[in-house]
């Protein structure tokens, strides 16, 4: 068991925060939420700045170690997170990096490490949300090209992608796992029409995709026809793993902000909420050496990361709803003013158990799958 | 970053579960519970022998010259085994207190307002006038309460999240083990998502506990001695809860071994300062 980091990471480290302190105080100021163009603009500039100082393929070449630095460090100093980037950098990426041709990752790759072009996801549908095998968006081949008909939902960044990562339904006959084909959808292509979905915190996080007869052309496909489940299951991999280190070092730094804001306003002379932060603190902790768990078995067994992602997942979510519900107690009345701080925080929290599977679909994972209980009912 | 079992460490493990496994089996633990005749000096002088209490002194005073983190990998599986008595005053005597490291001498110690195992020890650390006898709820821990409270140790609180780490793991595999051949319906419980839900919490609590106790034995740095203290308090606590929920009637009963679990968790969980204690500390490190 061990700690510490050797001395090229701590090298690593070093340099990064000479970086961040040098172009942070240069950065624009963060656009609204609501403007769109704004925020494609301000992300894509991160990542071209990320590109020219050598960090922008720090999500998929690096040791799971120095991905688990930088996150920590670019948090730590308050710089911009992936944002338009996600999906490009996360999700579509790493996938056409593993399972793409030469031309393909050629042609895709270059633009989203520049920060370039934005990547959207179209998984989800009205019927196939936690169940996503159940997708029914239909594509049928039409000489060199697919034509694409159904609808996707909660797809982030729809209004300013360049591309989309779609799975569709190839072989509505075979097994549900075995017809499904991924394909690059071109946004601009004819018959896409995005309609913003409005959340419960008031903002348009993302929106639904409604698919007409789009033509998406043949060479598109990435993996073979009606392999998509397989090359499906590459990409959601690595959304787990190191994909939450930014966020618990943010839990940490707005525990510290609540302690202090409670002394402040008198509510720290509560010893029950007292109790509260202090136990939240002992949560975050262990969160926190979690994740440096996670990254040493990454480190240790390969690039994808195991199981250990679902049951950080589950405890993760719920914590960090724990720690807005925590927030309001220290705010008292001003907890339902929407213009002080946390409170829009505690609302988007509310999506932390449903989005990326459910606490109660991660649950049955953990259970027949690391557990090894029968398939359930 | 490499924290993770060494392979020093995990062979250290299968080590420590192999030895109780052979001096403090199922069978022992059973016969112990129903008709308890105070410590067994012999299985001490066994534990003394392995190294399990001078595993941390150096090798020249007759020690395996070992850190906090071994201390903690064989203290999780005397917590497994559910390993009977002042296992932790004696690891923290040995090299002061003469006999301590080789298990010839038992040392007890006052922690908070309680002393185990008073009337089995040669030696007893702290305060003990006034002690008074009470009927234990566990039937493997004897208890005294005393007048004055002993200042709590921050080693002495790892190595009770050690043990309560171990009783967090056994209670998860006892709970799946029952799921998976315990059939109701027509099939096992273990297939129904509300027993599952309930085997997946116990696994998740045990872990992120894992994590939180191991990262503390290396650190050994108080906040996170309070923070792993807190974490394994509930992994045990609410573990074997759950453990005994998934049981159904077997769980209520005298025969499985659950309620041994919850109630050593119990008296561990007022040992070396309680959860307050904890959630005071790393309150008050927020606001430094």
């Amino acid at each position: 068991m061990d700690l510490s980091y050797t001395p090229e990471e701590e090298e690593f480290r070093f340099r990064l925060r000479e970086w961040l302190a040098e172009v942070l105080p240069g950065l624009p100021a963060k656009p609204s939420p609501d403007d769109w163009p704004g925020r494609r603009a301000y992300d894509l500039g991160w990542q071209r700045m990320l590109y020219d100082a050598g960090y922008a393929g720090v999500h998929w070449d690096a040791s799971p170690t120095l991905r688990t630095i930088f996150l920590e460090e670019t948090e730590k100093a308050g710089a911009p997170y992936v944002g338009a980037g996600f999906v490009g950098l996360l999700h579509a990426g790493p996938t056409i990096a593993a399972e793409g041709t030469p031309e393909q990752r050629a042609r895709w790759l270059p633009p989203i490490l520049r920060g370039e072009e934005v990547w959207c996801q179209g998984f989800s549908e009205p019927d196939a949300g936690s169940d996503l095998a159940a997708l029914r968006t239909r594509a049928r081949r039409d000489g060199d090209d697919y034509v694409v008909t159904g609808s996707k939902i909660w797809t982030s960044h729809a209004e300013v992608a360049d591309w989309c990562e779609l799975l569709v339904r190839t072989d509505p006959d075979a097994p549900r796992h075995k017809g499904i084909t991924w394909l690059a959808m071109p946004m601009d292509a004819d018959g896409i029409t995005v309609r913003p979905l409005r959340t419960l915190a008031g903002s348009a996080e993302f929106a639904e995709v409604f698919l007409d007869e789009v033509r998406v052309p043949a060479v598109n496909r990435v993996g073979e026809e009606n392999d998509g489940w397989r090359v499906t299951m590459v990409t959601l991999s690595f959304e787990r793993g190191t994909a939450f280190v930014g966020e618990v070092v943010a839990c940490r730094r707005v525990l510290g902000e609540l302690a202090r804001t409670a002394r402040g306003n008198g509510r720290w002379d509560d010893p029950v909420l007292r109790r509260r932060l202090g136990r939240l603190d002992a949560e975050f902790r262990a969160l926190w050496r979690l994740t440096q768990w996670n990254v040493s078995e990454a480190e240790a067994s390969g690039p994808v990361p195991g199981l250990g992602g679902s049951v950080f997942k589950l405890r993760y979510s719920h914590a960090r709803q724990q720690l807005y519900d925590t927030a309001a107690e220290v705010l008292g009345p001003d907890s339902l003013d929407l213009d002080r701080p946390w409170v829009l925080d505690r609302l988007s929290s509310l999506s932390y158990t449903i989005a990326a599977g459910t606490s109660q679909i991660q649950r049955n994972i953990v259970a027949e799958r690391i557990l090894g209980l029968p398939k359930g009912r | 970053m490499r924290f993770r079992l060494s392979d020093d460490q995990v062979a250290l493990r299968r080590g420590a579960r192999k030895l109780l496994e052979g001096s403090f089996g199922r069978q022992a633990l059973r016969a112990a519970v129903d008709a308890p005749v105070g410590l067994d000096r012999a299985l001490w002088r066994v534990l003394g022998e392995a190294g399990f209490f001078g595993l941390r002194l150096p090798e020249a005073d007759g020690g395996a010259g070992l850190g906090l983190p071994e201390a903690v990998l064989v203290f999780e599986e005397a917590g497994r085994a559910l390993l009977p008595g002042p296992l932790v005053a004696t690891h923290l005597a040995a090299g002061s207190v003469p006999g301590a490291a080789g298990g010839e001498t038992v040392v007890a110690a006052v922690d908070g307002e309680l002393v185990e195992w008073l009337d089995a020890a040669d030696v007893v650390c702290g305060d003990t006038s006034g002690a008074v006898p009470l009927r234990s709820v566990d039937p493997l821990t004897p208890l005294h309460r005393v007048a004055r409270a002993g200042e709590p140790d921050p080693r002495a609180a790892l190595l009770t999240a050690a043990e309560q780490l171990g009783t967090a793991g056994r209670v998860c595999e006892l709970a799946v083990q029952h799921a998976r051949t315990r059939e109701q319906f027509g099939r096992p419980v273990g297939a129904f998502q509300a027993v599952q839900h309930l085997c997946a919490e116990l696994l998740v609590r045990a872990e992120t506990a894992r994590a939180a106790v191991y990262a503390a034995a290396v650190t050994a740095d108080p906040a996170d001695i309070a923070a792993a203290r807190l974490l394994a308090d509930e992994a045990a606590v609410q573990g074997a809860r759950d453990c005994l929920q998934v049981h159904g009637g077997m769980g209520f009963t005298w025969e499985a071994d659950v309620h041994l679990h919850l109630k050593r968790a119990w008296v561990r969980a007022r040992r070396a300062g309680g959860s307050t204690q904890s959630e005071e500390l790393l309150a008050a490190g927020l606001v430094d």
